[in-house]
C-alpha cells in the first residue's frame, strides 16, 4: 500500500522526490508521477473495513498496485485476431510479410496497458510468426531485430512471450537467437507437450535457458485441463490466463503472518484464515468493480472496441506467499520440527493449509470473473519489497532446498492449486550443457509428478531469474553502484539479491 | 544372497550416457591406468587401517581379522582424507549392497531418468551382480548401459549382453605395447569388443582420454581406432568422444602432465571426422 497522501503540501513534496530521483530514467519517472496521482484518490467504494488494519500486520498485500487502477492489471490480447483482421483504431491492415508482422506486433504492443505499463503478455510468437516465414536467413535477421527492439524498449522483465509446444521454424529460430542476445526482456515459457513437442526442439530450449534463463519450461496439457480447453498464455512472471482477457487486479496474503499470529491449529483453520481470505477477495472485488464500473476501459479502449479482448475473460486473481513460514510456524504451535520440504506431514500440513484456502477463496462470488466462474484464481506470488523472510509462493526457502528429486517431488503437491501462475526454479552446474537430454529428463519427470512451471539457468550465467523474471546480474551490480538502469526490474532485483538470497539458491551438481 | 562392493551411487548424472541416468560405482578394477582419475575405485580395502588414524571425525574403525575397514557413514565429514591416505589404492567408503537395495534405490529415481549405468572401477568384474540387477531395472522400463574398459569378452557373455542395452568402451591404444604401458594390461580383448559390440549395434560410445604427453600417442589412438570403427559394421554410430586429459583426482606422480592443447583436441576431431565418425564431441 502506498501511503496515502492526504495534504497538498504532502502530494508536492512527493512529486519533487520522484522528479528529482537521479536513478529513474524517464519514463520511469513519468510512471512514478503517474502512480502519485492515482494515489491522491482513496481505495475505491467497498474496500472492506478490516483492510487497514490486515495491511499493518502484514497479512494482506496489495503489491502496490494502485489505490485506483484505471485498465487490468495483466491483458492478454488475442493477437492471432490482430494477424486475421489488423486494427481500425491503429490503422493498420493484417500483415502480408515478416516485415509488416513485426513491425504491426511492436507498434500493437505500444499500446498494451498494464500494471507496469508494459505488454505483460507478447502473444504465442511462434505461432503468430510462423506463416510469414519464408527465407530462413531473412527471417534470422529481421526477428533478430525485432527481439533487439524488445529488449530496449519494453524495458520491464514482466513482458513475456510463448513458444510451443509444436515445432515451428520461427520458434527454432527465436531459440537458437536467444543464446546469442542474452536479453532480459522478454521473458519467455515454453510450452511443452510430450504429444506435440519433439525431443531436439525442447532440449534447444533447454541448450537455451542453461545459456540465457529463458526460456521457463510450462507444462501445456495441465494448463489447456485447467482452462477447460480455452487457449491461455503465460504472461508476467509466470501467470496463466486466458488469451482475449486477462486478470483484473491482483492482490495477497502473507500465509505466515496469518499464522504467527494465531494462538493454535484452530485459531488458524477456523478464524484468521477464513477472516483474511474473505477480506482479501472483498478489497479484489472492490478493486475490479472499480475498474469496470468508474473507468471507460472496456467501454473505450481499442482493445475492447475490436473483440481483442473481452470482458467475461478477466478474472481476479488471489495471491498467496509465505507457505514455507506459514507451515513451519504452525509445525511448531503443535510442538512438531518446523521442516516444510523435508518433513512429510510438514507437506501434508501445507496441503491441508492449501486446500482450505481454495475452499474458502471458492466460497466468494465475484460479480465479474466469468472466465472462472466467477471466482478468483489463486497465484502463488513470488515476491515482493519487504518481504524478508517470506518464501515466494509455495517453494521451500532457500537454504533449505533437498536432493533435487524431493525438491521435485515435493514442489509437485503444491502446483496443482494454482492454475494461474507458480513455479520453481533450479539452477545447475555447468556440466549440464553437456547433455541437454537429462535435464529434459528431469523436467519431464518434474511434470509427472504434478508440477506445472519449472526454470533453470547454469550457475555461471549472467542472466539469472530472479523469482519469475530475468535479470542481469551484472546489471543489478551496476544498479547498486548508483547507475540508472534501462530495465525498470532491475530495481527491485537489487532487494531480491541482497535480502532474500537468490544467488545462493542450491546449484544442483550432477 | 549376491551382493556387490559400491563406491558411489549418483542418483542424477548427466556424463553418464544419453539423458538422465543413475550410476552406480562398482569398486575394484583390473586396470591400473597411469592417469586413472577414481584411483581409490581400482582396490579392495585390506583393512590395513592407514586411514582411521587419519579420519577427523573417527568415522572409520578396524577390528582385526575383519576383510574390510568399518565406515560409519553418519559420522563421516567428506573430508576424503581416508582416499588420500590408502596406500593401496582404495577407500574405507564402500558399500557391498544386494541387487535389492540397489534396484529399490534405482526405483526411487523414476519418474527423473530414462537408465542405469554400471560403472567403476571396472563394472564387468561385477558381471554377477549385474545380470539380475539389468534384468529387474529393465522390467522398470529403464535402459541398461555398462561403462567398461572393454577387458571382458563381451561375445562370451550372451546371459550379459540379453539385458544391456549398451556399452559405452573407454579405449586406451590400439597399440598393444602402449596399451600394456598405460594400464598395465593387454588389449586384444579390448579391440575384439569394438567390433563385436559395434556389430551387435550395443557400442553406445566410445571414449578416449588424451593429452599432448608423448606417451599417450593420442593422435595414433584416434586414428587407429577411429578408422577401426570405420570398418566395423555400424561403427561409425557410436559416439566417438574425445576426453581431455586432467589433472584433478589422479595419483600425485602423474599430476605434473598437463591436459591437452585445444589446438591438438581440433586436431584429433578432425581425424576423427575424417575418418568417417558420425558424432564426435570433446569434453
Amino acid at each position: 500500500m502506498l501511503k496515502l497522501l492526504d495534504t497538498m503540501e504532502q502530494a508536492r513534496s512527493e512529486v519533487k522526490r520522484v522528479i528529482q530521483d537521479k536513478t529513474l530514467t524517464h519514463s520511469q519517472t513519468v510512471s512514478a508521477l503517474a502512480k502519485t496521482a492515482e494515489n491522491l484518490l482513496p481505495y475505491p467504494e467497498g474496500t472492506p473495513k478490516e483492510f487497514s488494519e490486515m495491511f499493518d500486520k502484514g497479512i494482506i498485500c496489495d503489491l502496490a498496485e494502485g489505490h485506483a487502477p484505471y485498465a487490468p492489471r495483466y491483458i492478454l490480447p488475442d493477437y492471432e485476431k490482430f494477424m486475421r483482421q489488423g486494427s481500425k483504431f491503429l490503422r493498420l491492415e493484417p500483415p502480408s510479410d515478416l516485415y509488416e508482422a513485426l513491425n504491426s506486433l511492436l507498434i500493437f504492443y505500444r499500446h498494451v496497458p498494464s500494471v507496469t505499463h508494459f505488454p505483460v503478455f507478447m502473444g504465442r510468437i511462434d505461432r503468430l510468426l510462423e506463416p510469414f516465414i519464408q527465407h530462413s536467413d531473412e527471417a534470422r535477421a529481421l526477428i533478430r531485430g525485432f527481439l533487439i527492439h524488445c529488449d530496449r524498449t519494453f524495458t520491464s522483465s514482466y513482458c513475456h512471450m510463448n513458444l510451443g509446444p509444436e515445432d515451428t521454424k520461427a520458434g527454432r529460430i527465436i531459440l537458437d537467437l536467444e543464446a546469442e542476445l542474452q536479453h532480459c526482456v522478454p521473458n519467455m515459457t515454453f510450452r511443452y507437450d510430450p504429444t506435440a513437442t519433439p525431443d531436439d526442439l525442447a532440449e534447444l530450449a533447454v541448450k537455451s535457458a542453461l545459456a540465457c534463463a529463458n526460456p521457463a519450461f510450462a507444462f501445456d496439457p495441465m494448463y489447456v485441463s485447467d482452462f477447460g480447453g480455452e487457449d491461455y498464455g503465460i504472461a508476467s512472471c509466470y501467470n496463466g490466463l486466458p488469451i482475449g482477457g486477462g486478470a483484473f487486479s491482483l492482490s495477497r496474503i502473507r500465509l505466515n503472518r496469518i499464522a504467527e499470529q494465531s494462538d493454535s491449529m484452530d485459531d488458524f483453520f477456523r478464524n484468521r484464515l477464513p477472516r483474511a481470505a474473505d477480506a482479501l477477495c472483498r478489497f479484489i472485488e472492490a478493486k475490479i468493480r472499480f475498474i469496470v464500473e468508474e473507468t471507460p476501459f472496456f467501454r473505450s479502449n481499442f482493445l475492447a472496441a475490436e473483440g481483442f479482448i473481452d470482458i467475461s475473460r478477466f478474472a481476479g486473481l488471489f495471491g498467496i506467499v509465505g507457505l514455507c513460514e506459514c507451515v513451519n510456524h504452525l509445525m511448531k504451535l503443535q510442538g512438531k520440527p518446523a521442516a516444510f520440504g523435508s518433513s512429510e506431514d510438514a507437506n501434508q500440513l501445507g496441503v491441508a493449509v492449501m486446500e482450505c484456502l481454495q475452499q474458502e477463496v471458492g466460497r466468494f462470488t465475484s460479480a465479474y470473473s466469468a472466465v472462472w466462474d466467477n471466482h478468483f484464481i489463486l497465484h502463488a506470488q513470488v515476491g515482493a519489497e519487504n518481504d524478508e523472510g517470506v518464501s515466494p509462493g509455495a517453494r521451500i526457502a532457500i537454504g533449505s532446498e533437498m536432493p533435487l528429486y524431493d525438491h521435485l517431488r515435493q514442489a509437485g503437491l503444491f502446483h496443482r492449486f494454482f492454475p494461474s501462475g507458480v513455479g520453481d526454479i533450479f539452477p545447475f552446474d555447468t556440466t549440464a550443457s553437456r547433455n541437454h537430454a537429462a535435464i529434459l529428463d528431469v523436467f519431464k519427470g518434474a511434470f509427472k509428478v504434478g508440477m506445472r512451471y519449472i526454470s533453470t539457468y547454469a550457475a555461471d550465467s549472467d542472466l539469472v531469474r530472479v523469482t519469475g523474471y530475468l535479470a542481469k546480474r551484472s546489471d543489478v551490480a551496476a544498479y547498486a553502484g548508483g547507475s540508472p538502469a534501462l530495465n525498470d526490474t532491475v530495481a527491485g532485483s537489487v532487494e531480491s539479491f541482497d535480502k532474500r538470497g537468490i544467488l545462493s539458491r542450491k546449484v544442483r551438481s550432477i | 544372497m549376491i551382493t556387490a562392493p559400491v563406491n558411489k551411487i549418483i542418483d542424477c548424472s548427466v556424463v553418464d550416457g544419453p539423458g538422465n541416468t543413475t550410476a552406480i560405482f562398482f569398486q575394484g578394477c583390473n586396470f591400473n591406468c597411469i592417469y586413472c582419475h577414481n584411483p581409490e575405485t581400482i582396490n579392495i580395502c585390506r583393512n590395513c587401517g592407514s586411514c582411521a588414524s587419519s579420519c577427523p571425525t573417527g568415522a572409520i574403525s578396524t577390528t582385526p581379522g575383519e576383510k574390510e575397514a568399518l565406515w560409519n557413514e553418519s559420522l563421516c565429514a567428506g573430508c576424503d582424507n581416508c582416499i588420500k591416505v590408502c596406500p593401496h589404492g582404495s577407500s574405507p567408503k564402500i558399500r557391498n549392497i544386494s541387487v535389492d537395495e540397489a534396484v529399490l534405490r534405482v526405483a526411487g529415481n523414476i519418474p527423473f531418468i530414462r537408465g542405469v549405468t554400471c560403472s567403476g572401477g571396472e563394472c564387468t568384474l561385477q558381471k554377477e551382480f549385474i545380470v539380475p540387477f539389468f534384468e529387474r531395472v529393465r522390467a522398470l522400463g529403464l535402459r541398461t548401459l555398462l561403462d567398461s574398459n572393454g577387458s571382458l569378452d563381451f561375445s562370451l557373455e550372451p546371459e550379459l549382453m540379453a539385458v544391456t542395452d549398451g556399452v559405452m568402451l573407454d579405449v586406451k591404444s590400439a597399440d598393444p605395447l602402449i596399451h600394456l604401458s598405460l594400464t598395465g594390461m593387454s588389449n586384444s580383448i579390448v579391440l575384439k569388443n569394438i567390433d563385436f559390440l559395434a556389430e551387435q549395434q550395443k557400442l553406445i560410445e566410445l571414449r578416449i582420454v588424451v593429452a599432448d604427453e608423448p606417451g599417450f600417442h593420442s593422435r595414433e589412438t584416434v586414428d587407429a581406432v577411429s578408422r577401426r570403427l570405420q570398418a566395423s559394421p555400424n561403427g561409425r554410430d557410436a559416439h566417438f568422444r574425445i576426453i581431455a586429459f586432467r589433472p584433478f583426482g589422479v595419483r600425485k606422480q602423474f599430476q605434473s602432465i598437463s591436459p591437452p592443447s585445444p589446438r591438438l583436441l581440433r586436431e584429433l576431431e578432425r581425424i576423427a571426422r575424417g575418418n568417417g565418425m558420425k558424432y564426435v564431441s570433446i569434453t
